[in-house]
């Protein structure tokens, strides 16, 4: 038989408590993600001549594959006393991956706001916290956000990776569901099929954010 | 970022490379590594030729293709951004072989990243057709050209600069994805890495040497990019410079 | 039987949701007759042009092309829909010049004037180069033919378009504010080039203008059009002379004030 309900159901539990664990994984490493690009972002602006170093570094992160940086962290970390469970290795890997995609998004996003608004700021003499708030904040959000959401996806569908240093998140379950009854078809089309309906609830979510936030700033 | 920080990046990594050959702890592994990375070059290869032809059907067939063909791309085309590259990996490794389809390893890993990438390359196939000024579709008609002279003629040519950035993000995903195969027992960069490192536990070197290897093929790949994007441009707009 | 006219609109509607850009429209255009629109922004000029040129579908009506459906074809007796195959067999025999231009940007002036009748036309290249080359140097270019568009200044751009158009050899052309976009120092060469064409060339010329004292001196009859309808027409001694309906007058009044 190609597919097997009561295999399925029996299946089911196991997966959805595997599925709490990369849901888990996707949300502290987007927290991460977030914070530290946007700490990259405001330090690239903030204080001068880091612009160049933060690139590199970006840039570094950006061009090698995340599943080598799960593999660095894990494995190399101990070799310098820091032992961490696999769980917080690849929670903080995927982090620091999405940091560097999350601090472009920002750069974009301030980068985007018309010179003469930071020039009509100076000359209502704000103080650059003050024009960081009410002024560039504000405005950059709109285009901010939805970017924002669009990796929080991608970051979603990269957690299966976790599997790859044994986190027992989805994918990892499913494997292991595999090898013990030598049925993979119902695990791994399962995983799957979560993932596909959580990206489209996710787009389609982005999607009217986005309408929300644009139709408040031309409001 | 420019590419002349590029270029310094490359020789930078290049330079690290060559300096940490002659050290005994690292040269040892080279050849091994050198010999992953060529399998990994080969599928990130063949993988972006496939990501090319199904991005471009898949968009032509999303925006002129009778109804049913068009339903069949959007299925494509969401199934393989919704769900992952591994568990695209895996599902045709592990799953197909159960409905007596079994591929090889190879098989698999090309098809699986070619056809991920290819998705989201359609929607750049899709995003630079339409960006193509409104204009330019207008004149061809009033020329009387049927649809397939305009795309060809007229539009993908201009389509094709914009394209360019776009799909130079996606060869350089799709080179990253190639570690995945690792994970279904092909012995690329990756594998070979992983391999080394359970053998030997020199973790450091290792991992060190690697990091530098994919660095240095996405800088090949993020130049090489960025100079066709340059002579591109300067081809659609040529005397602008001047 | 007197002869067929080169274009007629019979009862020809077009609506965008509740807007009624046209408003069963009725025009019939001879054969070599040269026609202008003018009236004011929004009253459905552009449209008329883009309808017959199949960039716009119609919603009521049927426009004649020498005597057969444009967008309808004949089947059993009844007017139906037209397929791509009939529409570009109609459609090949109109030529239209744009306000903006619309040169292939990747492509020199020649490979624009050799594009379509090589692809369209089927014509060899030899031929094709001929021809083009002799389009133009009508319109005072062949210095110019491996230029690109960026290369080129707006009224040589539009003159590459002209040839463009002629290169495929129309009965009609269609004209749509073809010297709006221009520098007012580069209007007079364009319509020096209309002008010429009108002169040695049996076309039918279908054109929107702002120019009225170009309107006046080179076409046959104008027609004023208002909210979507033909509210006066007539020879243009007559409309701009003697003008008979006070829309017209007050049209007349204000662009005249104005330019
Ligand atoms: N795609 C469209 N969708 C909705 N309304 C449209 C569209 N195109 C044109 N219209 C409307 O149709 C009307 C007629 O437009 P048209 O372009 O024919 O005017 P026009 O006489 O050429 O004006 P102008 O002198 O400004 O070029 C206008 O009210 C315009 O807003
Ligand atoms: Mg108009």
């Amino acid at each position: 038989m190609i597919w097997d309900w009561s295999f399925t159901l029996e299946i089911l539990p196991v997966l959805a408590q595997a599925a709490v664990v990369s849901v888990e994984a996707t949300l502290i490493s987007f927290v991460l993600a977030a914070t530290l690009g946007l700490v990259l972002a405001v330090v690239r602006i903030a204080v001068p001549r880091t612009g160049w170093t933060i690139s590199v570094l970006v840039e570094l992160i950006r061009s090698t594959p995340l599943l080598i940086q799960i593999f660095f962290i894990y494995f190399v970390f101990p070799k310098f006393g820091l032992v961490l469970d696999a769980f917080t290795a690849g929670v903080l890997a995927i982090g620091i991956h999405y940091a560097a995609y999350c601090s472009e998004v920002y750069r974009a996003g301030f980068d985007n706001i018309h010179r003469g608004q930071w020039e009509a700021s100076i000359a209502l003499n704000l103080s650059a916290w003050t024009t960081f708030r009410d002024i560039i904040i504000p405005q950059a959000i709109p285009p901010i956000v939805p970017a924002l959401g669009n990796y929080l996806v991608a970051l979603f569908k990269e957690t299966p990776l976790l599997s790859a240093i044994a986190v027992m998140e989805l994918m990892q379950t499913a494997k292991i569901i595999g090898s013990d009854t030598f049925r993979y078809t119902e695990p791994i089309t399962l995983v799957g099929l979560f993932f596909l309906a959580m990206s489209l609830v996710s787009a389609a979510l982005i999607r009217a954010l986005e309408r929300l936030l644009n139709r408040r700033t031309v409001r | 970022m420019g590419i002349g920080t590029l270029v310094a990046m490359l020789a930078a990594a290049l330079a690290v490379i060559g300096v940490l050959a002659t050290q005994q702890a690292y040269s040892l592994f080279l050849p091994g590594l050198l010999q992953g990375a060529v399998l990994t070059i080969e599928i990130a290869i063949l993988g972006s030729l496939l990501a090319i032809v199904m991005g471009v059907l898949a968009a032509l067939v999303r925006l002129y293709g009778p109804a049913p063909l068009r339903w069949l791309a959007t299925v494509y085309v969401e199934i393989f951004r919704g769900t992952s590259a591994l568990v695209q990996l895996f599902w045709l490794f592990f799953v197909l072989p159960q409905f007596g389809v079994t591929l090889d390893a190879f098989l698999v890993a090309v098809v699986a990243l070619g056809l991920n990438v290819g998705a989201y390359g359609s929607e750049v196939v899709r995003g630079a057709i339409l960006s193509v000024a409104r204009g330019q579709w207008e004149a061809c008609t009033a020329l009387n050209m049927s649809r397939a002279q305009m795309l060809r003629r007229v539009i993908l040519p201009q389509a094709f600069v914009a394209m360019i950035p776009p799909w130079g993000n996606l060869f350089i995903e799709l080179l990253k994805s190639t570690s995945l195969v690792s994970l279904i027992t092909l012995s690329d960069l990756a594998f070979k890495a992983q391999q080394m490192n359970q053998n030997t536990f020199k973790t450091i070197p290792i991992f060190t040497l690697v990091l530098l290897m994919y660095l240095v093929m996405s800088l090949v790949l993020t130049i090489g990019m960025r100079l066709l994007e340059r002579r591109a441009s300067a081809g659609l707009a040529r005397g602008k410079a001047a | 039987m007197t002869e067929q006219p080169m274009v007629r609109f019979e009862n020809v509607s077009k609506r965008y949701g509740t807007l009624t850009v046209l408003d069963e429209l009725n025009l019939e255009i001879a054969r070599g007759e040269k026609v202008s629109v003018i009236g004011p922004s929004g009253s459905g000029k552009t449209t008329v042009l883009r309808m017959l040129m199949t960039l716009e579908t119609i919603n009521d009506g049927v426009i004649w092309v020498e005597g057969e459906p444009l967008t309808h074809m004949k089947k059993n007796g009844k007017l139906v829909p037209a397929d791509l195959a009939h529409i570009r067999r109609i459609r090949a025999k109109i030529g239209m010049v744009f306000q903006s231009f619309n040169l292939f940007p990747h492509m020199t002036a020649m490979a624009n004037c050799i594009e379509a009748p090589m692809t369209v036309l089927g014509m060899k290249r030899a031929e094709a180069e001929a021809r083009a080359a002799e389009l133009l140097d009508l319109v005072g270019l062949s210095q110019k033919k491996d230029h690109y568009p960026s290369q080129l200044s707006g009224g040589q751009q539009q003159r590459v378009a002209i040839a463009r158009a002629l290169a495929m050899r129309p009965k009609i052309m269609l004209f749509d504010e073809v010297t709006s976009a221009l520098d007012p120092e580069l209007v007079g060469e364009v319509l020096q080039v209309i002008r010429q064409i009108g002169r040695e060339h049996d076309l039918t010329m279908l054109m929107v203008t702002h120019q009225m004292g170009f309107a006046k001196e080179f076409s046959d009859r104008v027609c004023f059009f208002y909210q979507g309808k033909i509210c006066e027409q007539g020879p243009p001694g007559e409309l701009f002379g003697a003008p008979k309906n006070e829309r017209t007058r007050q049209f007349l009044h204000a662009v005249l004030e104005a330019g």
